[in-house]
């Protein structure tokens, strides 16, 4: 059985240990040199560029998150070890975990080691699909002779250079679709390499949960328990027209998933939907100046974003949550669409005036989507707005400084509330 | 209560009353209509508790009486009924219920008490005064196009009537927008109307009033309050809440300075935009205007479907000048011309431009460009 030293990337017919290296970090599959569909996930990504930047944190059981009332965004793995978990309240992760240090995020610096593993990557293929900063698919196909090795050569020394020059490590999954790949990237964290082969699919597959289907979230859980659907392998006994009829669309991926099928590529422009942002307070807050604050904050954190995406949305949306965790949105649909701040925050600003409780609120959002591209934006001013073009100058002016001189280089006063 | 009237006199009535309920409410006494009769005369009156409309029609009524019934099944009753026939509506008190019969047909509906019929409080109208179908028509037929239907600016979604100084002294104006176009819509300002204050008529009651204005020489006696305003003809009674918001000044909105003329004769502008627009992608719908020495050329370029371009002879003698609208707003303002040219007054491709028939000051159109 082929099989690769992840140490020394060597070579060899299977066994337990390198045959060069002694190392015992050893992958070994049948199919391990003829799969070429990957996804690289990095472990406990904000904990890692965290740890890799302060030695203090080093061995200590490190939460990434915001505040007292927000939720966690990233565990390392001594904190795992607790119980803590990804988008768990932080009061509850700080009960299981007390004396986890908890570090607010440092977008800039994660953005910073994406781009540098993004840069890795790159020099393996054109075929990278990101699906947040610290994951992404890869499609090797075809890419054996130009690096004059198979994939999985190439996915070792990419994550095996990661921690060497980043130090920050990540684990692959390697199989023969995008579904399976990303299955497998799951299986042996952290710093793993899984491989599920063709052979092998069906018989791995069979036991396991429908839950582990990407996009399968509780709701559609729930449908699929109320059809008696818990495994694939009760999957594999529903007829590919029954599943059509009782789930939609749905169905048909199911079925092809539940044979393990996914032809989904990986691409590299996967159209964005939406841009949003949103913020859990501190305290509940019925202020109406906090709020408003809140809402030029989130509204220009949206326009930020879209404008680095050259995108522009046509549909503005707010988002409340009451302190009994009661969401309210509300939605507006722009003649224009728009990527400006100053019309974002006006738009989620009427739409707030229109909600009509009080609050107390804990948490407010704001977002744009039917995204269009910017050329198509902000192209037809406002009659009775005779102040918008001004407003709109001044924000491309603020721009610039921000660009030059940092995001905090220059802010409106309201955002100091 | 029992009464009887001809088909085609009821289901007037009963189609006027059954636009006016709300299809989607959870009150279900808004989903009927009041009938009341009495002495030679039957009454159908109808609320969404922002607008009431009470219908009159003679009857041959033999008891007196009054209830309600769903006033959607009433109106497809009497659509479904032969012309001309006679119908009877006998309210039976012991069933709570009503029949309705003409020829063989007969109905048995379910009542709601009268006394649930929730009836607009009346209002003390600082201005009463009579104008024309035909006036009021022009008024809210050429301004009802650029009513907003943005919920978040509520203050947009109906017709600001109002008093102003007109070209010709004082006018009765109406004023609609939504951000993008505007009408303003001048007419000789009735009698009695001078001290009326500005009121924002809603959407749905200009489509409402619309069906009290087909007669052109019928006398419509408007009657208006801060909070109300009222329609009347001898039949049908239209009160209407109106919106509680102000109208933006929209007098700084309609450029003066704007001297760059072009006169087009309207019908074929209209053609010629709507050709070229067939290529436009769906969403921008941009047209480009690009005028020079008594020729405009309109463009249209959509790098995903393709591209138009189409020339029309005009009136211009200014300097050479490329503009782009959104070509459903040109459309709609070229649509409104009906007796001569059409006038455009430009400024730049960045300012609003005016538009209004020949050198009638009396319906004015603006437009916002858009960038193409």
């Amino acid at each position: 059985m082929p099989a690769l030293c992840r140490d020394c990337l060597t070579r060899f017919d299977a066994g337990k240990r390198c045959p060069a290296c002694h190392s015992r970090r050893v992958v070994q599959n049948d199919e391990l040199f003829d799969l070429s569909i990957a996804h690289m996930d990095c472990d406990a990504f904000y904990a890692s560029v965290e740890k890799r930047d302060n030695p203090e944190l080093e061995g200590k059981p490190v939460i990434i998150g915001g505040g007292r009332r927000g939720v966690v965004s990233t565990a390392c793995y001594i904190a795992r070890i607790k119980g803590v978990r990804s988008a768990m309240p932080m009061f509850q992760a700080l009960k299981l975990c007390p004396e986890a240090i908890v570090v607010k995020p440092r977008m800039s610096a994660y953005v910073e080691a994406s781009r540098a593993i993004r840069a890795m990557m790159d020099e393996l293929t054109p075929s990278i699909e990101p699906l947040s900063l610290d994951e992404a698919f890869l499609d090797l196909t075809g890419t054996e002779r130009l690096h004059g090795a198979p994939p999985a050569v190439m996915l070792a020394r990419l994550v095996r250079r990661m921690r060497n020059e980043l130090g920050l490590t990540g684990s692959i999954g390697l199989s023969h679709n995008k579904f399976l790949a990303k299955v497998a990237s799951d299986l042996d964290k952290p710093h793993g390499f899984s491989v599920i082969d063709k052979a092998g699919t069906e018989a791995f597959l069979r036991p396991r949960s429908v839950r582990m289907i990407w996009g399968v979230g509780q709701a559609a859980q729930g449908a699929l328990e109320k059809a008696g659907i818990r495994t694939f392998d009760d999957l594999l006994r529903w007829e590919r027209r029954d599943l059509q009829a009782r789930f939609g669309s749905m169905g048909d991926r199911l079925w092809h998933l539940a044979r393990g099928e996914d032809r989904r590529r990986v691409s590299a422009h996967t159209p964005m939907k939406s841009i949003s942002n949103e913020t859990t307070f501190h305290e509940d807050t019925s202020d109406p100046d906090i709020l408003d604050g809140h809402l030029w904050r989130m509204s220009q954190k949206v326009a930020d974003r879209a404008k680095a995406k050259e995108l522009a949305g046509r549909t503005v949306t707010l988002k409340l949550k009451r302190a009994d965790f009661s969401l309210i949105s509300r939605r507006t649909t722009l003649r224009d669409a728009t990527q400006m701040a100053d019309s974002i925050y006006r738009s989620a600003r009427g739409l707030f005036d229109q909600v009509g409780s009080v609050g107390p609120y804990r948490l407010i959002g704001t977002g744009i989507s039917d995204l269009v591209p910017e050329i198509d934006a902000d192209r037809a001013p406002d009659l009775l707005d005779t102040g918008a073009a001004k407003r709109g100058q001044a924000e491309r002016a603020t721009d610039k400084i921000r660009a030059r001189f940092g995001p905090d280089a220059i802010v409106k006063g309201r955002s100091l509330r | 209560m029992k009464f009887s009237m001809e088909r085609g006199t009821l289901l007037k009535a009963v189609a006027q009353a059954q636009s006016v309920v709300e299809r989607r409410n959870t009150i279900p006494i808004l989903a009927n209509v009041l009938i009341e009769a009495e002495g030679d005369t039957a009454s159908f009156r109808a609320t969404d508790l922002d607008i009431e409309v009470v219908d009159k029609a003679s009857a041959q009524v033999e008891r007196a009486g009054a209830t309600t019934v769903s006033a959607v099944t009433l109106h497809e009753i009497v659509r479904k009924l032969p012309d001309g026939a006679l119908v009877t509506l006998t309210e039976e008190s012991a069933s709570g219920r009503i029949t309705v019969e003409a020829g063989r047909s007969n109905f048995s509906l379910a009542t709601l008490p009268k006394e649930d019929f929730p009836v607009m409080a009346s209002s003390e109208y600082s201005a009463n005064f009579s104008a024309d179908a035909k006036v009021l028509r022009r008024l809210f037929d050429k301004s009802k196009f650029a009513i907003s239907t943005e919920e978040t600016r509520y203050y947009l979604n109906g017709v600001y009537m109002h008093v102003a100084d007109g070209e010709d002294g004082k006018a009765l104006r109406c004023v609609a927008t939504d951000g993008h176009r505007l009408a303003r819509i001048d007419a000789p300002l009735p009698k009695g109307a001078e001290d009326m204050p500005g009121i924002i008529v809603p959407r749905k009651t200009v489509g409402e009033l619309r069906k009290l204005l087909e007669d052109d020489d019928m006398q419509i006696a408007v009657s208006v309050s801060e909070t109300k305003v009222r329609f009347a003809t001898p039949d049908i009674t239209l009160t209407s809440k109106v919106i509680d918001g102000t109208f933006p000044d929209y007098t700084r909105v309609i450029p003066q300075g704007n001297t760059r003329r072009m006169e087009v004769d309207a019908a074929d502008f209209a053609k010629a935009v709507d050709r070229v627009a067939t290529v436009s992608s769906e969403r921008s719908r941009a047209v480009k205007l690009a005028l020079d020495e008594d020729r405009l050329i309109l463009s249209v370029n959509a790098p995903d479907s393709g591209a138009a371009e189409e020339e029309l002879a005009v009136a211009y003698s200014d300097e050479r000048l490329e503009i782009g609208f959104n070509a459903k707003y040109l459309l709609e303002i070229a649509s409104q011309v009906d007796r001569e040219n059409a006038v455009f007054l430009f400024n730049s491709s960045g300012d609003p431009t005016l538009m209004r028939e020949g050198n009638d000051t009396s319906a004015v159109y603006v437009v916002m460009p858009m960038r193409v």
